[in-house]
Order: C-alpha cells, then structure tokens, then sequence
C-alpha cells in the first residue's frame, strides 16, 4: 500500500467548538515523512480517538498537539495547530506552560520515584499554583479524587509512587496530568499495559473526565475507542483517513481503508 | 489498492461469517418451501403435503435458534464492526422473520385440514391461489436480494408487498359480500379470512427481510419507512 494522491480526509474533520485545530500539519522526521497534510479539529469537551495501524503516525500527530516533538531533534513539524484562537506553533509560546495546558498520558505508567503526593505535588509546585501548604494540599486530594484513585491512597500519601499497581499508577499519573490544571489531556495507549479490569477503570475516569477537560486518545483497541470516544479519527500510512462520530465509523465507515481495519481485513 | 479486502486477518471469522449467511440461505430456502407447500395444499385440498407442512415446522424453528446462537457467538468473541457488524445483526433479524413466515405457513397448513372437511366450495380461490403465488416468489426474491446486496431487488420486493396488501384488501371485501349473501357461509368464510391473513402476514416479512438487506448494503435503518422513503434512501 501507498499515500493516496490527492486525499481529501473524508467524513467530518471540522466541528463548531473546536478547542484544538490543526491545519495541513506535516511532519518529517530528517528526510521521511511521518504525516502528511493533516487537518482536523478537535471539539471541546470530546473525546476523539486516534486510530490506525501501527506505525501510522498516531503518537507522532499527538505530540504534535503540545509540541513534544520539539524534543526530537531530527523531527520537523509545520502547518498550524491552534490552541483558542493562538498557534502554539509561534516562536513566541513557552512549552512549559502549554505542556501543562495540554498534557499527556504516556503509555506505561511512568510515576516519578519520590511519594504518591509528591508525584502530585510536583507540577503545582513548579507552575507555582499553590500559595501554601494547605493549597497545595487541596490541589492534590482534588486531584487523585478527579483521578478516582483518592479512596484507594489517601491513608498513605507519603509512600513511593512506584509501590502502586500498574492500573493505579497509570491513574497517578492522570492525577498528576489533572494537578496542573490543564484544558486538554492527550493519552497514548494509556491502558496498553494495564490488565481489563483496571482499563475499565480508567476508560470510566475518561468518561468522568470529559465534562471538565477535553481529550484526544490513541488507541490500538478498536473496542475502546467505540467505547470511550465520541468522534473517531481513523490514521493510514501518515495521512488522515476518515473522521466521523464513532458510532458512524463502527457501523457505517465511508473509506474502504476505515471499514477494512476495523474490521480485521488488515492491521 | 493492492490488497485483498474481502478475507480477514482471522481464517476463522471468515469461515464463521460465511456459515451464518449459509445457514441462513438454507433456512430460506426450507421457509420457501413450506410456504409453497402450505400455498399447494390450500389451493389443492391436498391434506398430505398440509401434514407435511405441520410436521417440518419443528425444524424451522431449529433452524431459527442454532443459527442466532451462531450469531452471538460472533458478536462474543469477534467483536464484529461496519459491514461486519451489520451482516451478523441482519442474519439475526432475518432468521426471525423467517421463523415467522414458518409459522404462518403452519397456519396455513391447519386451516387447509379445517377447510377441506367442509361441504362447501371454497372461496375466493383465485386471490389465495395469487396471493400465495406471489408471496413465495417475494421470499426468494428477498433472500436473492440478500445473497447479491442486491438493494434494486430488495425494492422490488417492497413494491410486491404492496400490491399483495391491495389483494388482501379486495378479497375480504369479497368475503364479507358472501357472508352477507349466505349467512351459513360466514364458518367457511372466516377460515379463508385467517388464510388470506395468513399468506398477507408471510408478505411482511418479505418485507422485511428486503429492509435488511437495505441495512446490510447501506447501513440505513429502513423499517416502517414508506415505499417511497425507501426508494429516495436508495437512490442516495
Ligand atoms: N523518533 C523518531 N525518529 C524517527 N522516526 C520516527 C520516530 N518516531 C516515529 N518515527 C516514525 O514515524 C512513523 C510514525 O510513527 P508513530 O507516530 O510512532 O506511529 P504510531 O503511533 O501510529 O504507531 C513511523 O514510520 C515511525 O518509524
Ligand atoms: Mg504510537
């Protein structure tokens, strides 16, 4: 298989409340291409998933959305990727507030050696978000209450972050994404190291999630994305395929490409 | 594109989804034949193919159960999505409609017991005998039409129904004219009226099995739409 000449994404790529647009955004990593031309916007309060075979671009197009790319030296992004109405691709952005603004959830669960609070704690404290102690406290029982992991920790705040079981650290580490107060949350494969009862877990918190921030996930489970997203955005070969709402891209794909990945023609 | 797109990664789900669409067309093919038997026997007076009728309905409600347990054990381990998903639901709705369509041609079946027994000449002959007819080529046409994705076909289908609805209407305006003419009539009458209602029923459910395939072909939900919303979802 190759790129399609030519390729207008097909279904609905734009919507009214966008919180996040990009716009023909191509990146390179030194001579190859990893996605071309890709325009999509992302809605306020949604959860879009990002899917597609691997090595497609999805986490390339992800850390696209709050600049983690910059840290590969060889990785070259242009286009327009719009954060409420500012480029966050302007020289003049700081990336450290943007990264708190638009934070990310990696996939395996990566707790900072130091204790459950402190994990927390962390990000207000060098954002400078809590004034005293008492604040700073407040933020982070918000936090892991947020995150759904309050009732399970609160009686050992002080031990180390890395003792926690795999679902619960990965909902540390959504705790600490959350404790910096940011509008957008990005996850890649956050639940591809986690058994299925803690993935129900955290795809009921991205539920709960949804009404205060907004979401893009990426996903290799096509179950999760149909049953935690509500737009789906499908990724071939570094181009954008389809998006439409999830419920259309499981049961009505438009692109040959879409309905032959979901449906287990290829992967 | 240089890829094959029909099979699946998965042999076996190629080979589960292609015996649900077997099973299915075979079950057809058996409601096709009752049905066309329960027709002949009405319109024959032949009381042993009736039997016959009565006898094999058992094996069309197997038939329905075996192949629903067929189709959610897809839905279980395959998790099945787009033309997928839509080819296990409308087996699974088909299947009903044909068990249906088994039961009313056992009704049919017992009503030819009932209506051979009596002296009198049976009425309105030429509708039964037309009705049935055509609602026996309506399931065919139907279960073509799902084997092709055949939406023309389907429609066809759809516009048939039609005028076996506008036959029904006319014959029980027949009926009700005997049964005021001669009220000794009125027994004899209302065994035909439960058979003209019986081949109508089987009509429906043509019907729709035509809108599953519609479904299966375009993902459009067409139940209780008009003829004419049908054909517009088609040509769109
Ligand atoms: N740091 C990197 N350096 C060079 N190439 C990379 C790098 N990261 C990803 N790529 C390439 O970019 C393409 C897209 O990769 P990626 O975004 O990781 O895909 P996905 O997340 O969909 O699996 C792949 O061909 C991959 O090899
Ligand atoms: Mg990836």
């Amino acid at each position: 298989m190759s790129i399609i000449e030519n390729h207008k994404t097909d279904g609905k790529p734009f919507c009214d409340s966008a919180k996040l647009s990009a716009r023909d955004v191509c990146v390179h990593y030194g001579e190859k291409q990893a996605i071309f031309d890709v325009s999509l916007d992302i809605g306020k309060n949604e959860v879009i998933a990002l899917i597609g075979p691997s090595g497609c671009g999805k986490s390339t197009f992800l850390r696209c959305l709050n600049r983690m790319n910059d840290t590969i030296d060889i990785c070259k992004v242009t286009g327009e990727i719009v954060l409420d109405g500012g480029n966050i691709y302007d020289p003049k952005v700081d990336v450290v507030p943007l990264r708190a603004t638009v934070g990310m959830v990696f996939q395996k669960p990566n707790p900072f050696p130091k204790t459950i609070y402190d994990n927390v704690a962390y990000g207000p404290r060098i954002h400078g978000l809590a004034t005293s102690r008492v604040d700073l406290d407040e933020i982070v029982e918000k936090s892991l209450q947020r995150a759904g992991l309050w009732a399970e920790v609160k009686d050992r705040l002080h031990s180390p972050g890395t003792g926690l079981s795999g679902g619960q650290q990965q909902r540390l580490c959504i705790a600490r994404t959350i404790a910096v107060d940011p509008e957008v949350i990005l996850m890649d494969e956050p639940c591809s190291a986690l058994d299925p009862i803690a993935t129900a877990k955290i795809e009921e918190l991205i539920d709960e999630l949804r009404e205060k921030y907004t979401i893009a996930i990426v996903t290799h489970s096509m179950q999760q994305a149909a049953r935690v997203s509500q737009r789906t955005a499908y990724f071939h070969l570094g181009q954008l395929i389809e998006v439409n709402s999830t419920d259309k891209v499981f049961t009505t794909p438009e692109h040959q490409l879409t309905e032959a990945y979901i449906t287990g023609r290829f992967g | 594109m240089d890829m094959n797109f029909n099979q699946h990664i998965s042999g076996q789900f190629n080979a589960d989804l292609e015996a649900i669409r077997n099973h299915m067309m075979s079950m057809g093919g058996l409601v096709e034949r009752q049905v066309a038997n329960a027709v002949a026997a009405i319109c024959s007076g032949d009381t042993h193919l009736a039997d016959d009728v009565i006898r094999r309905e058992d094996d069309v409600d197997k038939a329905e159960v075996t192949i629903d347990n067929e189709c959610t054990q897809i839905l279980v381990r395959r998790q099945p999505a787009a033309s997928d998903l839509r080819m296990v639901l409308a087996v699974s709705r088909v299947v009903r409609d044909l068990e249906r369509m088994g039961d009313e041609a056992s009704k049919i079946a017992i009503h030819t017991l009932e209506v051979t027994d009596s002296k009198n000449p049976q009425l309105c002959q030429q509708a039964m005998r037309y009705m049935g007819e055509e609602v026996v080529k309506m399931i065919s046409g139907a279960l073509d039409a799902f084997a092709r994705h055949d939406v023309e076909g389907a429609i066809e289908v759809v516009r048939n129904d039609k005028l076996v609805d506008k036959q029904y209407a006319s014959a029980l305006r027949e009926l009700i004219t005997y049964m005021m003419e001669d009220p000794r009539s009125i027994g004899q009458a209302i065994n035909i009226l439960w058979i003209l209602r019986a081949i109508e029923r089987i009509g429906d459910h043509a019907r729709n099995i035509s809108e599953q395939v519609i479904y299966l072909v375009s993902g459009t939900d067409v139940r209780h739409s008009t003829l004419t919303e049908i054909e517009k979802t088609a040509r769109d």
